[in-house]
């Protein structure tokens, strides 16, 4: 019993607890030939130099808008989604329809963005769409930072929208159908009985997503911004993750990445747990 | 005997269910629309394709497989292939050995350390070291460059940990009595009878396991220098974000006129895999969804 516990707890050992050792990069002048016994201390240096540096605060800023757009439309999407579909009777067309909404989300991101390039390159589909609108003549628009942020949350709904309805789908199928009849006799209309029975009823569901959409607030998308940005649109695109990257392995400043990364580990897990106790205080449900 | 309602639609209701129809309906079709674009961009005539701009839902042109004979021609598709096939295939293997024995160690009340090492696995979910901190522990381990760098530090998650656990703490202790009785040892016991029981979840944990090695991407752009090793999305990366060609120096004119028709042909040769596959998998990704959300 114990020996088969040993290769996963080394595992754990190795491969989570030792990088976490590793963070001690961050209070030094790391160089690779030295390792870290041999570098020379610098302690809260890079963590000042970060805060001060022009990038950090266009990092920071860029993390947190791009967080708070994707939780302003890519959380309730799903949610709305679910509710609509709540609502058809008819099932063939329930499951088509549930279907054909899942496919987007197992693209591969790499395939995703290859998309998306082709969409907004000069002569795609959405620039040219865009163009038509706008009345603005056709553009590359990820050369174009303004676009950006768009184009990244419209892209995450679109993937996002049906997978993330399951979820929600389940959970309205648990909500007792007893209130809703007791609801009627009651003289409740339809919208009335979503908001008094169907929501509190998914609310638990649904708190319990926004805590782990939380956790990972400030590692946003770092896999498709860095797939999708370039220099031209740095002014929107760059994010902490991705400044974190450039840095190690563009760069090899390992000493600086690794102290903005345990920012970034430090400030989730914060966020997280700060959520966590909000949602345990003000109703029954919380992860922990 | 079937219950019928017996509330008639208001006019107001009737109105709402139109809309709501027609906006299901197209959620449903925006979904499928780029991808139909693409696979019928990917039929189509090259020359017609470069110089389209709408969206297409039936290839232009003439339709033909030129662009899927230029694609599969390039030896790089097929190393990716070769590659990501193995990483799925093994990955899927190393994790469900390692999850199912994690999950039935955790749930044996007779562990003693059970709790200690729940929470010593459980603390890792909260706080890692890192992006720069793990590669500096799989470098020192010296398996930056093998094919073990894109399947053991993924190896094993909490989450698949604990819901393994969960399924493997409903089987009743009695099951697990008995065999030993029998004079079951324990691996025996765990893939005999406890493995079998809970195949749902299983097959979950490895449907989810595999789709994710499938679209894995950056672990080979940080531990992978070597391109005889790269799965197939990073060929993908290189020919659709980096915009790199197919071909050498001498060919590259003529690639350069079919580029879209290349990338849609490349796309879809990575896609339709999974494409198909994914309705018949409904069921248990579905099933895996639910119970991800039911914390142990």
């Amino acid at each position: 019993m114990y020996i088969l516990c040993i290769p996963i707890v080394a595992w754990y050992i190795i491969f989570c607890y030792v990088p976490m050792t590793g963070i001690l990069m961050g209070f030094q002048n790391f160089s690779l030939t030295k390792g870290i016994f041999g570098s020379e201390w610098v302690g809260l240096k890079h963590f000042r130099d970060f805060f001060s540096s022009p990038y950090a605060s266009r990092a920071i800023f860029n993390t947190l808008a791009l967080s708070f757009l994707d939780l302003l439309f890519n959380f309730p999407a799903p949610i709305i989604f679910a509710l609509l579909l709540n609502e058809v009777v008819h099932k063939l067309f329930k499951r088509v329809t549930q279907t054909l909404s899942y496919m987007p989300y197992f693209i591969s991101m790499v395939v995703m963005c290859g998309i998306i390039v082709d969409f907004t390159k000069s002569g795609g589909v959405i620039s040219q769409l865009v163009a038509t609108i706008t009345g603005t003549e056709v553009q590359n628009l990820l050369g174009n930072a303004s676009y950006f942020r768009s184009i990244y949350t419209v892209s995450n709904v679109w993937q996002g929208i049906g997978f993330g309805s399951i979820i929600y789908v389940a959970a309205l199928s648990s909500v007792d159908q007893e209130l809703y009849e007791a609801a009627r006799i009651d003289g409740a209309n339809r919208w009335k009985q979503t908001l008094h029975i169907t929501l509190p009823g998914i609310a638990s569901t649904i708190i319990i997503m926004l805590i782990l959409k939380m956790g990972s607030m400030l590692s946003v998308g770092s896999e498709k911004i860095l797939l999708l940005y370039n220099p031209a649109t740095y002014s929107t695109a760059d994010v902490i993750s991705t400044l974190v990257y450039r840095k190690s392995f563009e760069e090899y400043n390992y000493g600086f990445s690794t102290a903005v990364g345990l920012f970034n580990s430090v400030v989730n897990t914060s966020l997280l747990l700060l959520t966590n106790w909000i949602s345990r205080k003000f109703s029954e449900t919380s992860l922990f | 005997m079937k219950i019928t309602k017996t509330v008639k639609n208001s006019p107001s209701r009737i109105i709402f269910m139109i809309f709501n129809y027609i906006i299901i309906s197209a959620v449903a079709i925006l979904c499928l629309l780029p991808i139909l674009h693409v696979f019928m961009g990917s039929l189509s005539d090259p020359a017609l394709l470069e110089s389209n701009s709408g969206i297409i839902v039936w290839p232009l042109g003439k339709a033909s497989l030129l662009g899927y004979k230029y694609v599969l021609q390039y030896r790089k598709i097929w190393i990716g292939y070769r590659n990501t096939i193995f990483y799925v295939v093994a990955q899927c293997f190393i994790t469900g050995l390692l999850t199912v024995i994690g999950g039935y160690v955790l749930s044996r009340k007779r562990f003693h350390y059970r709790n200690v090492v729940m929470a010593f696995i459980s603390f890792t979910m909260l706080f890692n070291g890192g992006m720069v901190p793990t590669y500096m522990v799989v470098k020192g381990l010296k398996l930056t460059d093998t094919y073990l760098a894109l399947l053991i530090p993924s190896a094993m998650s909490v989450f698949n940990i604990i819901i393994m656990r969960t399924a493997i703490a409903g089987i009743p202790d009695s099951l697990e009595e008995s065999a030993c009785l029998d004079g079951a040892g324990e691996f025996t016991i765990m893939f005999k009878i406890i493995l079998p029981l809970c195949k749902a979840t299983f097959a979950v944990l490895i449907l989810f396991t595999a789709v994710g090695k499938w679209n894995e991407w950056f672990s080979a752009l940080l531990y992978l220098s070597d391109e005889k090793r790269y799965p197939l999305q990073m060929f993908l990366r290189s020919l659709l974000i980096k915009n790199e060609s197919m071909s050498t120096a001498n060919q590259s004119t003529s690639m350069q006129m079919y580029k879209t028709l290349i990338n849609y042909c490349a796309i879809m040769v990575a896609t339709i895999p999974i494409l198909c596959a994914y309705p018949f998998a409904q069921k248990y990704f579905v099933h895996g969804v639910m119970i991800g959300s039911v914390k142990g």
